[in-house]
């Protein structure tokens, strides 16, 4: 097909998933790679260079509302964003060697992963347990808005938080994603953080980590502008228009909906990695 | 200070997006753009993979250059943002977590200005 219908059909199609990627917290970076690579037949590491440069379009605008509102806690923050951002560039890096049809194969079942832990139903644990020594000294602890005032909490498991998002980092590097799902467990479940600041956080962190990767796919001419061009500026606009409708709330049949086309897409990647057709 | 970063933020997105969106305009209004195959990796040329390069392309006003451009400074938003923490942890007088932001902040570096060497 020629570049104007190119850029018009995959415009279109960014549109659609930052839409949808907005309405189910999934976010449009994680359709962005299947789609390209799938459907327009477009060599996955450019794909993951335009699925790069959207994931730090959509969290930098959503970062820019979260911040505002007194949810995320900066410090965590910034501190896990160390791991995060060396897990970028290792992951970054591992994946300038790979063989790609390994990274179409690890690229689904992180696919399947995300799928699976947006549907899961968030477990409540008690935010008020005693103080931690690494979260003292590193005076990680803090408040936040509830209906019943502000609250405090304390923050625990830094060394377990601080692995996984250095894992986070590595997929995020590697496979062109915002790893929300990964960054949104590690304080969730084993820091023990408030779920709103979790969410919060985590969107604030996905931009800084996807910017490290994105450096160095752009040094080494992953990023090509015809490509990325329409993703972003759809999946920018598709993002805006989803979260002006549905301001906040997420309806669950449209996540399962989401989940299940996700889970197909997986399917299909470590199909096609294992196949070599990638 | 969130106030100041929420709209560096979104000003931010916004150019990046703006320069990508005239690229993009002066790059279809072409008429000798050959058939799409992004099937084969080849790898973009030089001159779209260096900041210095970019600068210079889009200088020539060449759309892929200023799409280029507007990429570069749509990854240079969250570096901003870093920055911008440092600053103010530097205000507040919190010098571990001034630390710990810089260091974050060479990493983004290291990988905007030297990491094509891995």
């Amino acid at each position: 097909m020629n570049t104007l219908e190119f850029t018009l059909l995959v415009g279109m199609g960014s549109l659609l998933a930052g839409f949808l990627g907005s309405l189910t917290g999934l976010g449009g970076g994680v359709v962005i790679v299947p789609m390209l690579t799938l459907l327009f037949r477009v060599d996955i590491r450019y794909a993951i260079g335009a699925a790069l440069v959207s994931v730090i379009a959509t969290s930098s605008g959503a970062a820019a509302a979260y911040v505002k509102e007194g949810y995320s806690n900066v410090r965590v923050g910034m501190f896990l964003e160390i791991a995060t951002t060396v897990g970028a560039l290792v992951g970054a890096a591992v994946a300038l060697h790979l063989h790609v049809s390994v990274i179409a194969i690890i690229f689904g079942f992180a696919l399947i992963y995300s799928a699976l832990s947006s549907l899961r139903e968030k477990s409540e644990h008690t935010t008020n347990g005693p103080p931690d020594h690494i979260a003292t000294w590193l005076r990680l602890d803090s408040s936040y808005p509830t209906p019943n005032g502000v609250t405090q909490y304390h923050v625990r498991g830094v060394p377990l938080g601080f692995a996984l998002m250095f894992g986070a980092g590595v997929l995020s590097g590697l496979l062109g994603i915002g790893s929300g799902a990964v960054k949104v467990l590690a304080m969730d479940q084993a820091m023990k953080l408030p779920f709103k600041v979790s969410t919060t956080t985590s969107n604030f962190m996905i931009g800084v980590t996807a910017a490290a990767s994105a450096g160095i796919y752009l040094s080494r001419g992953y990023i090509d502008p015809g490509i990325a061009m329409p993703v972003m500026l759809g999946v920018l606009g598709g993002s805006l228009v989803g979260a002006r409708i549905l301001a906040g709330a997420t309806v669950r049949s449209l996540r399962l909906v989401f989940a299940v086309v996700i889970g197909f897409l997986a399917v299909e990647m470590i199909y096609n990695g294992f196949a070599g057709k990638m | 200070m969130d106030q100041i970063m929420a709209v560096l933020l979104r000003s931010g997105v916004l150019l990046a997006a703006s320069l990508v969106f005239i690229g993009g305009v002066v790059y279809l209004s072409r008429h000798d753009l050959p058939a799409t195959n992004y099937r084969v990796f080849q790898g973009e040329p030089q001159e779209l993979r260096t900041v210095g390069g970019i600068l210079r392309e889009a200088g020539e006003f060449h759309g892929r250059g200023l799409i280029q451009l507007g990429l570069l400074l749509l990854i240079a938003t969250p570096v901003a943002r870093v920055l911008f923490s440092v600053l103010a942890f530097i205000y507040e007088r919190d010098w571990t977590y001034v630390a710990i932001t810089m260091i974050v902040l060479s990493l983004l570096c290291y990988s905007l200005f030297g990491g094509g060497g891995l």
